[in-house]
């Protein structure tokens, strides 16, 4: 059993404010894959605390596209559902490869990608992908809605911007941000399913001309939370595409990036990663995968 | 804190006072004594706990048991004819000899059952995918692959 003093569900998402109102220490779950494993682990702050699901909430699933072309995705569409739909295959390839690296099927299929970001880990898969589309966070309460981007949405380990009383809504990516790039995602981790990255790399670039017009990379586990690469995409900009070009890249990548060693991958390991990976990441990204 | 919920259970409409506090598969193995899955790593790894939800195969260990409520539930003893004959797919596992040990085997099962169903002609590196949840000790998976291959053509 899980060592959680109640449970409630919520229906729709006002439903979700007033049991948050009702229950003011509970903690929100989504599809279960970090919430009920932390509970087994017991972790602090989510055992003897209630739980509020919120996996029935309508509103919060799905992806749609509206009229301006901005894509929105739900907080609870699951990873599964990421990886197989069309507007995000079409549109944002390099999400949709993100997701289907997550854990095993069981997991992808309960897994949701606002519960992945709101668990805030440095590893979490859909993350770099989000950070490179520029993704805006939708964020409500009972009585607000904020918008704040994914890049300032993260505050540390386990830790996202979100008060009392708020939920993150959806993502946001707007047109701009994601017609004519072509990206890729690399997870480095031992095994290819069940296994949390070493390192994880998404590139998103827009090349006219063999020209790089647009260069936007994140790292995983390269740091506390999700990180973006300033230097090295200051670099890229307007250079011509050649392997001097991509392998500087890689190395400029080492100025932004605050790796550690823990049991995973020594800190060496890492910093050998973040200057090979991104190389990798942009010349698959370049040549569709191939 | 106990909740009435209402659930399809191999078939049959069932109901259930449980608590809350119980995930799927505690509540499978104790309160309907389906044992035919187990409890390996409790954390959503290991997959020998797979049920189908729904027809899509998840972990039961980190489920919530009230989740179900209103849902279609197959555990491996649904999946077994109502005649006590085998399915193809247990069949299959049998003459492929993938089952050494055999506590792996219902959760390979259930995720071969959804993924056979949605992929008539499957590759290997296809069905390698579709049961990367599921871990086995034993067989270094090459006959479990083999069964899976094997339940295809026999379908």
């Amino acid at each position: 059993m899980f060592d959680i003093t109640g449970y409630y569900e919520a229906h729709s998402l006002a439903n979700v404010f007033e049991l948050l109102k009702e229950q003011p220490t509970a903690r929100i779950v989504a599809g279960g894959t970090d919430v009920l494993v932390k509970s087994r682990a017991r972790v602090t702050g989510f055992v003897e605390t209630p739980l509020i699901g919120i996996s029935r909430v309508a509103e919060m699933k799905g992806v749609i596209m509206a009229d301006d072309g901005t894509i929105n995705i739900g907080a609870l569409t699951t990873f599964d559902e990421i990886e197989h739909n069309k507007i995000i295959n079409q549109n944002m390839p390099l999400l949709s490869q993100a997701v289907s690296l997550v854990g095993g099927p069981q997991t992808r299929r309960m897994g949701t990608i606002g519960g992945n970001v709101c668990n805030a880990g440095p590893a979490a898969d859909s993350a770099p992908a989000l950070f490179t589309y520029n993704a805006v966070c939708e964020i409500c309460s009972a009585t607000t809605t904020r918008e704040v981007p994914i890049t300032e949405f993260y505050i540390g380990v386990g830790k996202v911007k979100l008060q009392p009383g708020e939920v993150l809504v959806k993502f946001k990516i707007t047109k701009q941000n994601y017609q004519g790039y072509q990206g890729y995602y690399i997870k480095f981790a031992q095994r290819a399913a069940l296994d949390i990255a070493n390192l994880s790399c998404a590139a998103l670039v827009k090349v006219t001309e063999n020209k790089i017009q647009d260069l936007r990379i994140c790292f995983g586990a390269a740091a506390a939370t999700p990180i973006r690469m300033p230097a090295a995409e200051a670099y890229g900009l307007g250079k011509e595409v050649s392997n001097d070009t991509l392998t500087t890249i890689g190395d400029y990548c080492l100025q932004d990036t605050k790796t550690i060693a823990d049991w995973r991958a020594s800190k060496e390991y890492r910093d050998h990663l973040v200057t090979v990976l991104p190389v990798r990441a942009l010349a698959l990204a370049l040549k569709d995968g191939e | 804190m106990i909740q009435e919920i209402e659930f399809t259970l191999n078939g049959e409409a069932v109901t259930c006072a449980v608590d809350v506090r119980k995930s799927l598969l505690e509540m499978l193995r104790e309160d309907f004594s389906l044992i035919g899955m187990k409890e390996g790593c409790s954390v959503g790894e290991c997959g020998a706990c797979s049920v189908l939800i729904d027809e899509q195969a998840v972990d039961s260990c980190i489920y919530l048991a009230v989740w179900v409520d209103g849902k279609s539930i197959t555990t491996i003893e649904g999946i077994t004819h109502t005649d006590g004959s085998l399915d193809n797919v247990q069949q299959a596992f049998i003459d492929a000899g993938a089952v050494q040990c055999g506590f792996c085997i219902p959760g390979m099962i259930i995720s071969s059952s959804q993924f056979i169903k949605e992929n008539p002609q499957p590759s290997r590196d296809e069905i390698r995918r579709a049961l990367s949840g599921n871990m086995c000790r034993c067989t270094g998976y090459q006959k479990i692959i083999d069964a899976v291959e094997l339940a295809v053509e026999t379908k």
